[in-house]
């Protein structure tokens, strides 16, 4: 890609403590703007949101995260790049436990939430996924109607008491996806029924509905045609103001565009975590540098 | 030369004409030293095609009709002092007798002389239609064999025009099965409505009473022979069936497609799946010996008098063997709800058992309606266990405990001892089979359009 377009940082609003992260060099944090000249400004704050030690994973006898320490903070939106295989939805799913749905998956390490142990014995798993949403690569809409897509959740979890305080979820929750506009005269027609760049945002939105802290994204957009990307990638950047968000990506563009921050892993390492604009500009790692120029990958 | 002996001629002759075009293939290919179009192989298989197809074609033909046309040759010679005042009837046992002669296997009291004459006219027609049939089809697998042999050259498409005669015999096969179902259909309808000329539809689809006189002799009408309490039967003997069989083949399903380990399911599956192996008759024994006398036993403790033989112990019998058609049938289909939709589900916080009753079930509901409706059409044709269980009582009452009957075993009642195809006590079955058949379609072509309509979902 064309990493002569990127600017370098320029520096403005919550820089304190920036020294407190890991590889993440003084300054270079606080607001990053990148491609296109858009100036996106990250919310991130100083907060460790969920932290990774020593992660393992493995399916079966093969090992497919090696030793993973990763510092997630409150806000920010962290990407995910690398060579298919290399780990990175693995990874992602370990955060919010989705793993556990796969028999032969077995995770080794610790991950806290909020300095809480997300493994731990008594950790109640389905309020784990209230906390922590997850978007998927392809839409999955549920075969019901998008008002009941969205409601799903806050009746689940008991969000609404009356059907007003539903109705008012649903409707703030579509009208933070973007889709409210299009979609506030047909609740009651099937989820199904929407295009697939409409699908995502309902599936996003479904995943607001329950106010989650983080929201992880599994490659959102690569089922998406250019258009819809756009959208789903602006809508990213305006949920950052409240949610922590994590995704995954095979679109270099797209980290550089949306994310604070961006890791690269190789073959199941973390191999460099860093600013999106230092991993584009100057990275660290030999195999980040060979991936970004388009030597492999 | 008998058919056997005739068949396995022409077999051999299209071995030979496989040989003779194989060979002559290759002679073709080398002597011309160029590419032939298809394999050797294929020219040989043509050949012999060309060689033995046609003869086999006449020689079906032949067989269906000669017999026919000797036939109206034999009755036009017949002596008028003979035939003259013959129905119908006594026609057909005529011709019997004369062609039983003809092949000299005697009659009853031996034959008159112009019977006798009849059957030696008749015996020489069949002579001469054998030898000609020899003769037409050793000439047409010869000219056959010859002129196709003939054909071979590089140029000559012998793979594609193989090709469509395995297209050919592929869709023959098929039109075997769907012309027999027509064939069963029509020769229902055609004895039904034979049925209908004694008892008027309405008298038979809307009546109330089911009583069929088998006493010919008597002349006090014909009995009355009204749908009703047999269709009531048969629906309340499904019902308690589907009763039975879907929560227990849906929970069934349920546990083995969601919650079972791999191990568990490689052993049970096939364990449940061995009750729809089990013969039918087996199941009628086990609710007559078991279930019957445990359900009086039930009542006796409450103080109500139940039958052995019901309407209860048959359809929980019935229930237990469509057990198995419900959970494989739903179990396939939950299985086939995507992955993404239950990640989706989960990853929102549900728990495993919310998101199969309210992401999984919800989805695959038109396929398990489907598989229910399949197991019901099964229900309802079911014979033996209603046989031995039901108690055969074909009266209208709304007490499963009582006895019952169904359209199936009033069907065997009519059929079973001796019969008369001219009376409606047994032209009945026809009418009777004929609603069966009806009311099952109708269910299978439902749960097809909805199984249908939910695979067109997720492809």
């Amino acid at each position: 890609m064309d990493t002569s377009t990127h600017s370098s940082a320029s520096s403005s609003a919550n820089s304190e403590s920036t020294n407190a992260r890991e590889r993440a060099p003084s300054g270079a944090m606080s607001s990053v703007s990148v491609g296109n000249g858009e100036n996106r400004v990250s919310k991130a704050t100083d907060k460790v949101k969920l932290k990774a030690e020593g992660v393992n994973v493995f399916y079966g006898d093969t090992q497919a995260i090696n030793g993973i320490d990763l510092d997630i903070y409150e806000n920010e939106v962290l990407a995910f790049i690398g060579p298919s295989g290399c780990g990175k939805s693995t990874f992602l799913r370990c955060l919010n436990r989705m793993n556990d749905t796969i028999d032969i998956c077995r995770v080794e390490g610790k991950i806290t939430l909020d300095e809480r142990d997300i493994y731990a014995p008594d950790r109640d798993v389905v309020l784990l996924r209230a906390q922590v949403g997850i978007v998927f690569q392809k839409p999955n809409p549920f075969p019901k109607s998008i008002y009941e897509n969205i409601a799903y959740g806050p009746r689940l979890h008991g969000l609404a008491k009356r059907k007003a305080e539903l109705d008012d979820i649903v409707e703030s929750s579509l009208r933070r996806a973007g889709l409210w506009d299009e979609v506030k005269d047909r609740l009651d027609k099937p989820g199904t029924g929407l295009s697939g760049g409409q699908q995502q945002r309902l599936c996003i939105a479904r995943t607001v509905a329950v106010s989650p802290d983080v929201i992880l994204m599994d490659e959102p957009c690569s089922a998406l045609d250019p258009i819809a990307t756009a959208k789903v990638e602006q809508l990213i950047d305006e949920l950052s103001e409240s949610y922590t968000i994590v995704m995954v990506t095979h679109n270099m563009q797209q980290a550089a565009r949306v994310a604070d921050r961006t890791a690269f892993f190789h073959m199941g390492d973390l191999a460099e975590v860093d600013t999106t604009d230092n991993i584009f500009t100057n990275p660290q790692d030999q195999r980040t540098h060979d991936y970004i120029t388009g030597r492999f990958g | 030369m008998s058919n056997f002996a005739l068949i396995a001629t022409l077999l051999m002759l299209m071995a030979l004409a496989y040989h003779l075009g194989l060979t002559r293939s290759r002679a073709v290919a080398s002597s011309r030293d160029v590419r032939l179009h298809s394999r050797p192989g294929y020219y040989g298989t043509l050949v012999a095609l060309w060689c033995g197809l046609p003869a086999l074609v006449i020689f079906l033909l032949w067989s269906f009709l000669a017999p026919q046309l000797i036939d109206t040759l034999v009755t036009g010679q017949l002596p008028p002092e003979l035939v003259s005042g013959l129905g119908d009837r006594e026609m057909q046992t005529l011709m019997r007798r004369i062609s039983a002669l003809a092949d000299g296997r005697g009659v009853a009291g031996g034959g008159s002389p112009e019977e006798l004459a009849a059957a030696s006219h008749m015996a020489r027609l069949q002579t001469l239609e054998n030898i000609a049939l020899i003769a037409v089809m050793a000439v047409l697998a010869v000219a056959g064999l010859v002129l196709a042999r003939r054909r071979i050259s590089p140029t000559w498409r012998a793979r594609n025009q193989v090709e469509r005669v395995i297209t050919f015999a592929l869709a023959a096969s098929s039109a075997v099965a769907i012309l027999t179902t027509v064939g069963i259909v029509l020769s229902m309808l055609g004895e039904a409505l034979r049925f209908f000329s004694f008892i008027h539809p309405a008298d038979f689809f809307f009546g109330t009473v089911w009583n069929p006189r088998f006493s010919t002799a008597g002349s006090s009408g014909q009995g009355e022979f009204g749908l009703l309490p047999l269709l009531w039967g048969t629906l309340m003997v499904s019902a308690i069936a589907l009763l039975v069989a879907i929560p227990v083949g849906l929970m069934t399903a349920i546990y083995m497609s969601e919650y079972a380990s791999p191990w568990l399911r490689s052993i049970a599956k096939p364990i449940i799946e061995i009750l729809a192996g089990i013969p039918t008759i087996v199941y009628g024994f086990f609710a007559l010996t078991v279930i019957g006398p445990f359900l009086s036993m039930l009542g006796d403790l409450v103080g109500i008098n139940i039958r052995t033989t019901s309407a209860m112990t048959a359809g929980i019998a019935m229930g237990i063997m469509i057990i198995p058609f419900v959970s494989s049938l739903s179990d396939d289909i939950i299985t086939q709800v995507p992955k993404s939709l239950r990640d989706g589900a989960l990853g929102l916080g549900a728990t495993k058992s919310e998101t199969i009753r309210q992401v999984v079930l919800p989805a695959a509901l038109p396929g398990i309606v489907g598989a229910f409706l399949l197991a019901a059409s099964r229900a309802i044709g079911e014979t033996m266990i209603v046989v031995l269980a039901a108690g055969n009582n074909p009266v209208l009452h709304a007490n499963p405990f009582e006895a019952v009957s169904t359209i199936t075993v009033t069907i065997v009642n009519q059929l079973t001892g001796d019969m008369d195809f001219a009376s409606p006590q047994s032209l009945v079955a026809f009418a009777l089979g004929l609603t069966l058949f009806v009311i099952t379609l109708g269910l299978n072509v439902i749960a097809l359009v909805v199984v249908r309509k939910y695979r067109q979902q997720y492809e």
